[in-house]
């Protein structure tokens, strides 16, 4: 049976979720091999073992930290070449589109990005994207060369199938000049919640929040519902929230089973990037505000009012 | 030095966006813009020029005949000349074979600098930057939310922010850069700016110009085959209550009722 290729992307306590859930993707097209940088910790081999991870090829040369996408692009494209995977799988983000678009270009091959769904078709590998702001589901094929496919978060549910993986050391031979080079790193301070891509349930305010101080009581939403955090660029610009936390088409894309927007009005932009979520609660002054027109529930009102209610409403439901 | 800015012309956002028979997006029948995202590059390129980098701006397209559209409206923020590769053989390209255009009329042109936007607004894929940087062998940094150069020392130094950590980054000429909507608005073009943005000149440029067949471009050379477009049911219209200080306690019911409580 063919190998897969599957990036791995690393967080602090391991691998995040979207490489478990590249991992269930890849069972359907052949055997997963995870391709990770970095350590070869035992808990992060076991992890990818346990999502079915056959074999992980461990590249940790640090120079992969120091230099801009070159030395992953080297790394991925010469074992693509060497074991002629069925695909190659990445997950969407700056990184991973860099990589899947450079190697590409190396196997003389195509990429299909922000897949939805991938399997096994007719004629080859099949994925769906969702385009035009959600309004048609594309169904694509790559018809020549090894497919190069990065795959939105959340596309799927991470299914367990464990395997003890074979480790195999990978060198890094890069040809780094002109490469850019990371000078240095400022880490931002981590929320405690869950991470925007990852989250089940986003909450999520625009400019009816009206100031940071008021995104309090959002936050406090959120943490009842173990909620993400996300914000709309009105409020981004305002810094009311990080950049990191917008969401919309210069901003993060996300597919949450639930989305609350507070004080967003649901202009295109924003609606790119939330349209994959699976339920939408909107909470708006104005009735004319396009975000009721996506909402499967919608209350026109004060969000100053309604989401304080709305935190002791869901206290009084779930004690 | 030669800061090339390759931009798009895309549909307008606002307008219904069709496909055609074979499967691409139809160009012709909408209104189009420069892509909103392109635009942030060609301030960049131009902020470097009032920030002391003598600069030579090129504004380059790919498409169609109206995409010049695009390139006219990159003159008008600033670009010095532009560059619109036509030719017919090229509709259908996937992001592959487009990168390959691309990069042939940057190396014709010749650079020091290519600055792009972050993505495209109708295909939204963010890869053709690092595709065109790997082809040209010139280095790569997307996502830059700040941008400086150094002319003299011939290096480009970005900020990029990330979600767990901001990055500079630092790499020599030839570079390819990528810059966000952080890196600050566009102009709007005065009057004066559009009209003398008619007078700066336009080469175009076909295929055999660019020494690319035929075969390597369109659907014929691309890899990607988008086999079928199916449209999505519209949604469902849901309900929507006026707040009479019970709308808290229905999106609670409603939260109940969809199992999230």
């Amino acid at each position: 049976m063919s190998e897969v290729l599957v990036i791995v992307e690393r967080s602090e306590s391991g691998v995040r979720k979207p490489t478990l859930e590249l991992l269930t993707l890849a069972r359907r097209l052949g055997e997963p091999s995870a391709v990770l940088f970095g350590p070869a910790d035992d808990a992060v081999v076991a992890q990818l073992g346990e999502y079915g991870a056959v074999k992980v090829y461990a590249a940790a040369d640090p120079v992969v930290g120091e230099y801009l996408v070159v030395p992953k692009v080297a790394v991925v494209s010469d074992l693509a070449r060497r074991v002629q995977p069925a695909a190659v799988l990445l997950t969407s983000g700056p990184e991973g589109k860099d990589v899947a678009g450079r190697v590409a270009v190396r196997l003389e091959s195509g990429v299909i990005t922000d897949a939805v769904d991938v399997r096994p078709g007719a004629d080859g590998v099949e994925a769906d994207q969702s385009v035009v702001a959600g309004e048609y589901v594309a169904t694509s094929t790559i018809v020549r060369g090894i497919p190069v496919i990065t795959v939105m978060p959340n596309a799927v549910t991470p299914e367990p199938a464990p395997v003890t993986p074979a480790v195999e050391t990978v060198a890094v031979e890069a040809d780094l000049t002109g490469a850019a080079r990371v000078v240095s790193r400022s880490p931002k301070a981590a929320t405690g919640r869950p991470e925007l891509a990852d989250a089940a349930v986003i909450v999520s305010g625009g400019r009816g929040v009206g100031s940071a101080e008021a995104f309090g009581v959002l936050e406090r939403l959120a943490d009842t519902l173990g909620a993400a955090v996300g914000a709309s660029r009105a409020a981004t610009d305002e810094h009311w929230n990080p950049h990191e936390a917008q969401i919309g088409q210069t901003g993060k894309t996300v597919a949450p089973q639930l989305y609350i927007a507070s004080g967003i009005s649901g202009a295109i932009q924003h609606r790119a990037g939330m349209q994959g979520s699976k339920t939408v609660v909107a909470i708006n002054k104005d009735p004319k505000a396009p975000i009721f027109a996506i909402a499967d529930f919608g209350v026109v009102g004060d969000l100053h009012a309604v989401v304080p209610q709305l935190i002791d409403e869901i206290a009084k439901r779930t004690t | 030095m030669k800061i090339v800015v390759p931009v798009k012309y895309v549909p307008e956002p606002t307008a219904t966006w069709n496909f055609s028979a074979d499967l691409t997006l139809d160009r012709e029948g909408v209104e189009g813009r420069l892509s909103e995202l392109d635009e942030y590059a060609v301030e960049q390129a131009v902020r470097l020029t009032e920030n002391g980098v003598d600069a030579e701006i090129v504004a380059l397209t790919v498409g169609p005949a109206k995409a010049t559209d695009a390139l006219r409206r990159a003159l008008a923020i600033g670009a010095h000349s532009g560059v619109h590769v036509l030719d017919e053989a090229i509709h259908g390209s996937d992001a592959v074979a487009t990168s390959r255009v691309l990069a042939a009329a940057i190396g014709r042109t010749g650079f020091d600098l290519v600055v792009t936007g972050m993505a495209s607004t109708d295909a939204e894929m963010s890869v053709v930057p690092a595709m065109v940087a790997e082809r040209l062998g010139a280095a790569q940094v997307t996502f830059a939310s700040a941008l400086q150069v150094d002319a003299a020392a011939g290096t480009v130094t970005i900020r990029r922010d990330g979600d767990t950590a901001s990055e500079q980054v630092q790499a020599t000429l030839p570079a390819v850069v990528s810059v966000t909507d952080q890196t600050g608005e566009p102009r709007y073009p005065a009057f004066k700016a559009i009209m003398a943005s008619k007078k700066k000149p336009v080469t175009t440029l076909s295929l055999a110009d660019l020494g690319i067949a035929a075969s390597d471009v369109g659907a014929a050379g691309s890899a990607v085959v988008v086999r079928s477009l199916t449209p999505r049911p519209p949604k469902q219209a849901g309900v929507v209550v006026e707040d009479e200080g019970d709308g808290a306690a229905r999106i609670a019911d409603f939260l109940v009722e969809r199992k999230f409580l």
